[in-house]
């Protein structure tokens, strides 16, 4: 009963926006109604663009690409973040050496390396996956480094008093401690490998949904660019809920993770 | 009531059982000399622990008392090779120990199963630096789980357990190594009065079985009492060191319940109370005692 009372009043809020935004650019409230539309079109238009594109064969395409970016980004800034974080963590002059260069490195806003990016590796998906590796990499990067450095002393004093040596240490003390910071942050670095793919396609592609919003703002087509950011959206809030099931999975053993966040 | 009060100094602890069979075997553990000093950033040093003299023999539990921070947990890090002292000697089994100690098993204070494991693999694992085969290892963690009461939850995380259950979990995990010396540190200092009671009565029946040397910090004296063979107790730190030593002769087996109520146990108690309660006003007056020893009141 609450759950069906809360679902629809969801479900208002987006009925009296979309006809909120109906009646602005359907009746000429705010000025002529031509105008209104080329500059924020009207919902039916969107929602119909929507329609045929997601009906249609051409924007799968796109979406492929963009995933494909945010999943190589993901991966690879993943996999780079996890050995330098590990090697950092255990080694203490490696981290002492580089810690004010690698501050200044996460200090820069990756947004300026995009043109440089495309200088580098071209207009193909390799300068986007470029630009979401240095997103991604830092993240995943600290977030092992304090995961290895923060294993309780506890459970490391027990594990070696069990016996284990280093590569038993590794397996069950350090990797695990690692990958649940590395897990906690999980939704922050598939979102900002997301960030960097789409950027990167905004900036300078031949594909990829950024792209389609970029194609379409350059023909004022505003239609094109809010059909493309809903689609976004979807694709992003899909992603996200992959996510949450992968994190579910991988976290069991964690208090409170067993309940569910509606 | 065969007391054995040593006074501070000298010979103060090397308490060999009388009984012991003649050619008088190696102490499972003997420290001697001890002295710890930390290096505290800024330069400062601090003494925990000086001229500790204390053999356990195999088989023996020797339970050790004294105020809080006299540097009780110190003394068995140094035991388990975990810390290396300052000056003094750790041998086990007559031999020198170098690194950590591989005889021991260790029961900490704090929680120190693996979040990430279940009880089974918590247990499993600790089988693995053994090179026991994983079905084989699976099959002795069952047992050792069941053996200490949690059969039915050998599937359960650590944060699905209470208190007492992951305690019995760490004991499990210690034990099924079967090391030849046992330390702990307060084990279960963090536990209710019933179920404190509960695991004193588990500890035992799983000593007795092949009592192993084993040596119990604790901050409540009933409860050194009711569990050991002998008390040691600490003086106030800093620079602590063994100030009395008794041999508790209560009859085995021991209910631990039970035990508090007889004559004999009173007897005992007030005794070492006598001396311990100077080391705890000692720590009071130094500012030192946040927390009194617990059986202050009999």
């Amino acid at each position: 009963m609450k759950r069906a009372k809360l679902l629809f009043l969801q479900a208002m809020v987006m009925v009296v926006f979309l006809l909120i935004w109906h009646v602005v650019t359907a009746y000429p409230i705010m000025g002529e109604v031509k105008t209104i539309q080329f500059f924020f079109s009207t919902p039916a238009a969107v929602i119909g663009r929507t329609w045929n594109q997601l009906t249609g064969t051409e924007i799968y395409w796109h979406i492929g690409i963009t995933l494909t970016e945010t999943v190589l980004a993901f991966v690879i800034g993943s996999a780079a973040g996890i050995f330098f974080g590990f090697a950092f963590a255990r080694q203490q002059l490696l981290a002492a050496v580089f810690d004010p260069y690698i501050k200044a490195a996460n200090a820069l806003p990756r947004v300026v390396l995009a043109p440089i990016f495309a200088l580098w590796f071209g207009l193909g998906i390799w300068s986007k996956v470029a630009l979401g590796f240095t997103l991604v990499f830092f993240i995943v990067f600290f977030n092992v480094y304090q995961g290895v450095r923060e294993v309780s002393p506890t459970v490391l004093a027990n594990a070696r008093m069990l016996g284990m040596n280093e590569r038993q240490l590794f397996r069950h003390v350090y990797w695990p401690s690692a990958l649940t910071w590395m897990f906690s942050s999980l939704h922050t670095s598939v979102g900002f490998a997301l960030i960097g793919a789409v950027v990167g396609e905004y900036l300078g592609s031949s594909a990829g949904l950024g792209y389609k919003i970029q194609e379409a703002e350059s023909v004022f087509d505003v239609t094109g660019v809010f059909s493309g950011m809903v689609i976004l959206m979807i694709f992003v809030i899909a992603i996200d809920s992959v996510v949450t099931m992968v994190e579910k999975r991988l976290l069991v053993w964690r208090p409170g993770q067993s309940s569910t966040t509606v | 009531m065969a007391l054995q009060h040593n006074p501070q100094g000298a010979a103060g602890g090397i308490g060999l059982s009388p009984r012991a069979a003649s050619p008088e075997p190696a102490a499972a553990v003997a420290l001697g000399g001890l002295d710890i000093t930390f290096h505290l950033d800024g330069g400062n040093r601090y003494q925990a622990v000086t001229g500790i003299d204390l053999a356990v023999s195999p088989g023996e539990f020797v339970s050790v008392v004294g105020p809080t921070g006299c540097g009780k947990s110190t003394l068995l890090n140094a035991a388990a090779g975990l810390l290396t002292p300052s000056a003094g000697t750790v041998t086990i089994f007559g031999k020198p120990l170098s690194g950590l100690n591989r005889r021991a098993g260790y029961l900490f204070q704090a929680d120190a199963l693996m979040p990430w494991k279940t009880a089974l693999d918590n247990v499993k694992v600790a089988l693995e630096p053994m090179g026991v085969p994983d079905a084989e290892a699976d099959r002795r963690a069952r047992e050792w789980l069941a053996r200490v009461g949690l059969r039915a939850f050998v599937d359960r995380y650590p944060h699905m357990l209470s208190g007492g259950q992951r305690k019995r979990v760490a004991l499990a995990q210690v034990l099924i190594r079967d090391p030849e010396i046992l330390l702990m540190d307060e084990p279960f200092g963090p536990l209710d009065a019933q179920t404190r009671q509960i695991m004193g009565n588990l500890l035992l029946d799983l000593w007795s079985r092949d009592k192993k040397a084993l040596i119990f910090v604790t901050h409540d004296l009933e409860e050194a009492i009711a569990l050991s063979d002998r008390v040691v107790v600490m003086s106030a730190g800093p620079a602590a060191g063994i100030v009395a030593d008794y041999r508790v002769s209560l009859p085995r087996p021991r209910d631990i319940a039970e035990i508090r109520l007889e004559k004999a146990f009173h007897e005992i108690h007030r005794d070492i109370w006598a001396s311990l309660r100077v080391e705890v006003q000692k720590a009071y007056a130094m500012g030192d005692g946040r927390e009194l020893v617990e059986g202050a009141a009999s």
